[in-house]
């Protein structure tokens, strides 16, 4: 790698000037200029050489230990070019490598914009920046060592790569040898930091100046929030970060100005081809994975879905479409003569099926009819990696248009309109009506079976999820949980419409995301006083639990309701599969899944961390009065949790 | 002749549903103990109430004989459950343990369900 001639330092050229900057920069008001380029014309002339300076250039070089302070360690720009990214959150657990750059946020960026929140666990801390931004639309600033805090964060970092999800992390490591005052820094160095999730992360770089550090922190931002979000990564050297910053440095670093790029817009012809193909359909149907980026994504697919009158087929990974529209979840792949993916990761197995786990062998065959027009529009198409395969099965379809989806309705729904004929006007109505009364059904199918079990214990997930809408609904709530593990009850029963109502999930199922996920999209909530709440699985629960204290100690309002099934039930599932196929029997299929013997008291784990909690609640009809206690404490400001006994799904 | 041959394989199949022994009578009370044990609650829930990733089965429509040929043989995802594993006698009381759950109530005789759902 090239080095640039200005920040070429050599060591006794660094020190050199180290030691001279201690008093240059008393003129040097600190992070005022660093924003503005100086150019050699303005630039201050050196002053002349002090006998000091003299003896030490032509002197053999005294060992630096009679230098003991700077004012103005390299980490103070490196805040400076950090800050000027507009980050409200720094998510991390401490780590030694980057103990510059921590005490240059807390003191001289003065702990604000962004302020730093308390971790106890780096994949707690990338899955509470996951959260963060499906609530608030901006990426957090995580940062870990480059070693063993990288290893705990690679599978959050993974999931929010699956979902989408933007996530700036930095990464602090010593890359020079000589800095490595122990065996704890030699463990903790690594040659090439990033590599360990460059599989799963967009864009990294190990800066080896701070001219060099100010340049790819902003352009990482910049490719980071460039559909397909995704993860980026940039290591920040220990000797950039507590060193002086080099006297010539600080009149002529600048921070380069950051543009992120308009989201890509599906090529015109395409659109029109595309929407000709959804006007002349009689059945078309819109699958919906990850459209909605923004608020306003949700609005645009209602339009285009109500302009088509065409089913939503949602997938659950985003709050796409309003849950009480007629033409929410209703249509088929199946009946469809034109299926239209939307940033649909898995559109194989949207329009696919396969031999299920209880029979042997594998074959699959489309779902969709003979004829049926498929059309994609995703930025998927402008991204791919290889290593790791949650880029999906490729899908034959009859016109991909790479862009980014939210970017290309309005053109798509303006093509629409325009080619929408009275005749075709009146079918898409007729058909509206149809899927209305499609809706209608699933809808009063969905409360009667909610009805089933009503009064069981251990509390039906249909219960559960009625009775803390109950307690919300009238109240401005945020929904942060994945349903899959639910039987997707809240999202059958109750009616969400705003984007902030629904966060989708992991994005590639690594467990252990839900509880801080919850945790950072509840602070994302918390300015604006709504009432986060999160349905938390046991299982997920117990891989990081001090997010419980994160939140108690920074004051999050979060309602934690516990689906406390005791088990990793999916697995149990998977177990009772593989032992029916091999005709054992299934009394075992306890093993290495069960979460009791002893029962896990989940109230008794959040007292722990400081947090008000009740329970475990195993009678339904101690459940609401509980949570309403519990809704109190939350919309005090505090987080509270409440541990009730769960059917398994 | 599509309508002959349907008629030949119907009649066939009550020719042969005759000859079959008759199906064992179940107990309730050991129903439960084999629910519990061979884990349909797992995917259908202690009170049968089904989920996603098991039907239904508070209140079922399936015939004894129908439960017992779906459970040997099913047609969805749900794991094939042969005699070794689970017997027709064992088969026969979990469906009459089905059959004495308390039929379930509506959503409209529930208040707090017809509440959210918008009803009076």
């Amino acid at each position: 790698m090239a080095k640039s001639k200005k920040n070429a330092v050599g060591r006794r050229g660094f020190l050199k000037r180290a030691a001279a900057g201690a008093a240059a920069a008393l003129t040097v008001k600190p992070g005022a200029a660093l924003a503005q380029p100086q150019t050699d014309a303005v630039r201050p002339a050196a002053p002349p050489a002090s006998a000091r300076q003299v003896a030490l250039e032509t002197s053999t070089p005294t060992p630096r230990a009679d230098v003991y302070t700077t004012d103005r360690p390299g980490a103070d720009f490196m805040v400076d070019v950090l800050k000027s990214l507009d980050f409200d959150y720094i998510f991390a657990n401490p780590g030694s490598s980057f103990r510059g750059l921590q005490e240059s946020f807390i003191n001289y960026g003065k702990n604000t914009k962004p302020e730093w929140i308390t971790c106890c666990h780096e994949e707690s801390s990338i899955a509470m920046a996951h959260g963060y931004f499906k609530i608030e639309g901006k990426p957090i600033l995580c940062m870990a060592h480059g070693t063993v805090g990288l290893q705990h964060a690679s599978m959050a970092l993974y999931n929010a790569y699956a979902d989408r999800v933007p996530v700036y992390l930095i990464l602090g490591n010593e890359q020079e040898i000589a800095f490595r005052r122990s065996d704890v820094e030699w463990a903790h160095s690594v040659q090439d930091a990033a590599a360990m999730v460059r599989d799963y992360t967009k864009w990294d770089d190990s800066p080896i100046s701070l001219g060099h550090f100010a340049e790819s922190a902003v352009k990482a931002y910049k490719v980071m929030m460039t559909p397909p979000y995704e993860p980026v990564v940039i290591c920040a050297k220990g000797g950039l970060q507590e060193e002086p910053m080099p006297e010539e440095d600080r009149h002529s670093l600048r921070i380069p100005k950051l543009v992120v790029p308009t989201p890509p817009a599906g090529d015109p012809n395409a659109v029109v081809e595309a929407a000709k193909l959804l006007v002349a359909a009689d059945n078309p149907v819109i699958v919906a994975g990850r459209v909605a980026r923004t608020p306003n994504g949700i609005k645009l697919l209602v339009e285009l879905a109500e302009t088509l009158q065409a089913g939503v087929l949602d997938r659950r990974f985003r709050m796409n479409f309003p849950t009480h529209n007629p033409l929410y979840n209703v249509g088929s792949v199946t009946t469809a003569d034109v299926v239209l993916g939307l940033e649909v990761p898995d559109f194989w197995n949207a329009t696919h099926s396969q031999t299920p786990i209880n029979r042997m062998g594998m074959t699959s065959r489309p779902t969709t009819k003979a004829g049926a027009k498929l059309i994609t529009i995703t930025a998927g198409d402008l991204f791919s990696r290889s290593n790791y395969q949650d880029f999906g099965r490729y899908t034959e379809v009859d016109l991909a248009i790479a862009a980014d989806a939210e970017a290309t309705l309005p053109s798509l729904i303006d093509a629409c309109k325009r080619l929408m004929t009275p005749e075709r006007k009146r079918a898409a109505e007729e058909r509206g009506r149809k899927l209305a009364d499609e809706h209608k059904r699933t809808r009063d199918r969905d409360f009667d079976q909610a009805a089933v079990g009503w009064d069981a214990s251990p509390i039906t997930t249909a219960r559960l999820s009625a009775e803390i809408y109950n307690v919300i609904r009238k109240e401005d709530w945020s929904f942060l949980s994945d349903t899959t593990f639910i039987s997707w009850w809240p999202l059958r029963l109750w009616d969400f419409d705003k984007h902030y109502q629904f966060i989708g999930g992991h994005g590639a199922y690594g467990i252990g995301y839900g509880a801080p996920a919850a945790v950072g999209a509840a602070l994302a909530n918390k300015k604006y006083g709504r009432i986060s709440v999160n349905i938390q699985c046991d299982g997920d629960l117990n891989y990081a639990p001090g997010v419980l204290w994160t939140a108690a100690h920074h004051k999050i309002p979060l309602l934690s309701v516990m689906h406390n099934n005791r088990g990793y039930h999916q697995e149990r599932m998977f177990l009772q599969d593989m032992a029916s196929r091999a005709g054992r029997g299934i009394e075992n299929t306890h093993i290495g899944v069960a979460l009791d013997s002893p029962n896990i008291n989940y109230a008794t784990l959040a007292k722990a961390y400081g947090m008000y909690s009740s329970g475990p609640i195993e009678n339904p009809k101690d459940l609401g009065p509980a949570l309403k206690e519990a809704l109190e404490v939350v919309k005090k400001g505090e987080p509270a949790l409440v541990d009730v006994v769960t059917q398994a799904r | 002749m599509k309508t002959l041959a349907f008629i030949t394989v119907l009649l066939a199949g009550v020719v042969a549903a005759a000859q079959q022994p008759a199906a064992p009578a179940g107990n309730a009370e050991n129903g439960k103990k084999q629910f519990l044990r061979a884990g349909c609650w797992e995917c259908h829930g202690y009170a049968g109430q089904g989920g996603r990733d098991g039907a239904r089965l508070a209140d079922t429509a399936l015939s004894q004989a129908q439960l017992t040929r779906y459970v040997r043989k099913p047609t969805g995802a749900m794991p094939a459950y042969i005699d070794k594993v689970m017997t027709d006698q064992e088969l026969a009381d979990i469906w009459t343990y089905l059959k004495s759950m308390p039929m379930p109530k509506l959503a409209k005789d529930i208040p707090l369900l017809s509440e959210i759902k918008g009803q009076p």
